[in-house]
């Protein structure tokens, strides 16, 4: 699986997938690939059906981003009450 | 009464209890064979009630086929062969026996034409799963799976008595679309509630499925909560509440999951989110939104018992089952790595992937009814799929960080299984075809529209770039979050304890109070009867005597002049 090193840092000895220069290529190819979902959008027109926000240009890429962070915070904010060790049921 | 046919869930039942007696080979043999035996049976059925009887003076129907049915007992069937396929090796017999026969249960419950047969498969699932939760063989599962079976019995309970109540105020029971109008209907709507895991009952799935062995839980993940569904479609369709206890359940399943570190909690947590999309299905009603929930059961099946295969392997490989122990798996668990995230795309309901040919239905059923509201509450809960399932569970288990942990890949039979699956997460994704044959395609809407498919990846990649962005506020950490059963976990049982110790107090202060009277009392008598006491001054025996005989004359003559 592990493909050989060519070179002898430490960091290109480990896998080729976890290596930086691999981590910011993928960075670049994933905000390429967000452009351009959303530019597509410019040719097949909106999914949108209610005449409402749904038919704003890229609304499921800000209302997907949105929810999650939202979603997030609110699990943070959850957690602050509710979390315990996780031992907490076997004492 | 001829049998022209074999009833499929019996041919499961059967094989169960041949598994458990064969000889190890031919063990193998049934297990791997029976389903697909079940499979030809359940094809070779007749639309309509095919078996009717009378059970202790009861007319029933113990087999019935529609095709919503029968689409519920092929994957129910298919989750058979392919769990037996990844467990075989390494379960116990007593798991591939129970797991078998939950199977059968599951089965029956998809042919039940009465609400007695419903309810007899019904309480089999729950006795045969609790075997399945116990095979998990330690403490933490011996005691998970009591609290699963209390919850299963409290099920059993109420359908039965709503079940009772229907026959007595209506004479039939036949299983028909119904409201939840009066106290027996909503009584077994509560009943199978419980088994769909939905509020207030939701922690008995988190709480039990990640405590049962690797293989053991792929089989849970499959029945218990599929059944509810289908009997949901069968008896509850357009029971308006539920919608919103459905989109509870969507929201529950994310937000636990993303607080939670073990990766089969996740999981577990994520099979209440699904179960929500369909719960709500159900509560919008129209055929559109019962063919979708139906559809997306059938899919989520396939998809979530991938992801507990490969969750499985690696806690079978690792003893491992916790975020913060795991990362890197991907280097030396290709197979395990790929299936898992065929699975977790699948989940989020990637475009080419079945979730997405099956889920887009219940979403653009909201839209054709115009629930706005709950068309933006699934899109949102969309997004929060593939936070919480889609990336968090590959993310922490094969990549996050280098755990150090270098384990082997799956044993062959399972790989085996996990490709077999991924394959038909793939497969049902770029050509749902054959899965849309089975139900009545009038109300099937063609989901691969560009517009459609766009929606779908902006809303998902943009849910990706928000993980990545927040991956600080998502460090594992070694907690639990408390859930309502915390509710019967603790404070009942504190305020119970209390009760009893309340009770002790009095007790000991009363039985303290009562001897020091009773004491002071004797020291009386003993001064008394000193020699030189009031009364006994003589010599102590005739004295005494002379006492009692006064003592008894005084109680006899107050007797007397009592009447």
């Amino acid at each position: 699986m592990a493909r050989k090193p060519k070179q002898t840092t430490p960091e290109a000895q480990d896998h080729w997938l976890v290596r930086p220069e691999t981590i910011r290529k993928i960075w670049i190819g994933s905000i390429i690939a967000l452009a351009v979902t959303v530019a597509l959008e410019l040719f097949t027109g909106t999914a949108g059906h209610f005449h409402g926000l749904d038919e704003l240009f890229a609304f499921p890429a800000i209302f997907g981003f949105l929810s999650c962070v939202a979603m997030v915070f609110g699990a943070k904010f959850l957690g602050f009450i509710l979390k315990r060790k996780d031992d907490y049921y076997d004492l | 009464m001829i049998f022209e046919f074999f009833p499929p869930a019996l041919i499961l039942l059967v094989a169960a209890l041949l598994a458990v007696i064969a000889r190890p080979n031919a063990r193998t043999v049934i297990l791997l064979l029976a389903p697909l035996l079940t499979l030809w049976a359940i094809w070779s059925l007749p639309d309509g009630v095919v078996l009717s009887t009378r059970f202790l003076g009861y007319p029933i129907e113990p087999i019935e086929v529609s095709p919503v049915r029968r689409m519920f007992a092929t994957v129910f069937t298919i989750m058979a062969f392919a769990g037996m396929l990844f467990s075989f090796r390494t379960a116990k017999t007593a798991e591939l026996g129970a797991a078998m026969a939950y199977a059968a249960g599951a089965v029956g419950v998809s042919f039940a034409g009465d609400l007695i047969t419903l309810f007899i498969w019904w309480e089999m699932m729950a006795i045969f799963s609790t075997i399945v939760v116990w095979c998990g063989g330690t403490e933490a599962s011996r005691r998970a799976g009591i609290r699963y079976a209390m919850m299963h019995i409290l099920s059993g309970v109420l359908l039965k008595i709503g079940i009772e109540g229907v026959y007595i105020h209506t004479g039939s029971l036949e299983i028909q679309a119904m409201l939840a109008t009066d106290l027996d209907r909503w009584l077994i709507l509560a009943g199978i509630l419980i088994n769909a895991a939905a509020p207030p009952f939701s922690s008995w799935l988190p709480d039990a499925y990640p405590e049962a062995s690797p293989t053991g839980s792929v089989f849970l993940s499959a029945f218990t909560t599929k059944t509810a569904v289908l009997a949901l479609i069968l008896l509850f369709p357009g029971e308006k509440v539920l919608i919103w206890v459905g989109l509870y359940m969507v929201f529950y399943g994310i937000i636990y999951a993303l607080l939670e570190n073990d990766a089969r909690r996740i999981l577990a947590y994520s099979i209440i989110n699904q179960v929500g999309f369909m719960v709500t299905a159900v509560g919008i009603g129209s055929q559109l939104a019962l063919n979708g929930a139906a559809l997306h059961a059938f899919a989520h099946i396939i998809y979530k018992a991938l992801l507990l295969m490969s969750a499985g392997v690696v806690l079978h490989r690792t003893g491992l089952r916790k975020c913060t122990d795991l990362g890197g798996l991907f280097r030396t668990m290709p197979i395990t790595c790929i299936c898992g995230i065929i699975g977790a795309l699948a989940i989020s309901s990637f475009p080419l992937t079945s979730g997405y040919t099956t889920k887009t239905m219940i979403s653009v059923a909201a839209e054709q009814e115009h629930l706005v509201f709950v068309w933006y509450m699934l899109a949102a809960a969309s997004a929060g799929v593939f936070l919480h399932a889609g990336i968090k569970f590959p993310w922490f288990v094969f990549f996050q960080k280098d755990s150090g942990l270098r384990p082997a890949d799956a044993p062959w039979n399972m790989a085996a299984a996990m490709i077999f699956f991924a394959f038909l997460c793939v497969a049902l994704g770029v050509y749902p075809q054959p899965l849309y044959a089975m139900l009545p395609t009038a109300d099937i809407v063609p989901v691969y529209k560009p517009e459609k498919v766009l929606f779908y990846l902006q809303l998902l990649l943009f849910s990706g770039l928000a993980f990545f962005l927040l991956l600080n506020y998502m460090k594992r950490t070694l907690t639990i979050t408390l859930d309502l059963d915390w509710i019967w976990r603790v404070a009942i049982f504190k305020a119970g304890n209390a009760v009893f110790d309340l009770c002790t107090a009095v007790r000991t202060s009363m039985e303290k109070s009562v001897l020091s009277v009773l004491r002071r009392g004797q020291e009386g008598l003993d001064e008394l009867s000193d020699r030189e006491g009031l009364i006994l001054r003589a010599t102590s025996a005739t004295g005494l005597g002379a006492l009692y005989v006064m003592v008894l004359l005084t109680l006899y003559i107050f007797v007397y002049y009592l009447d």
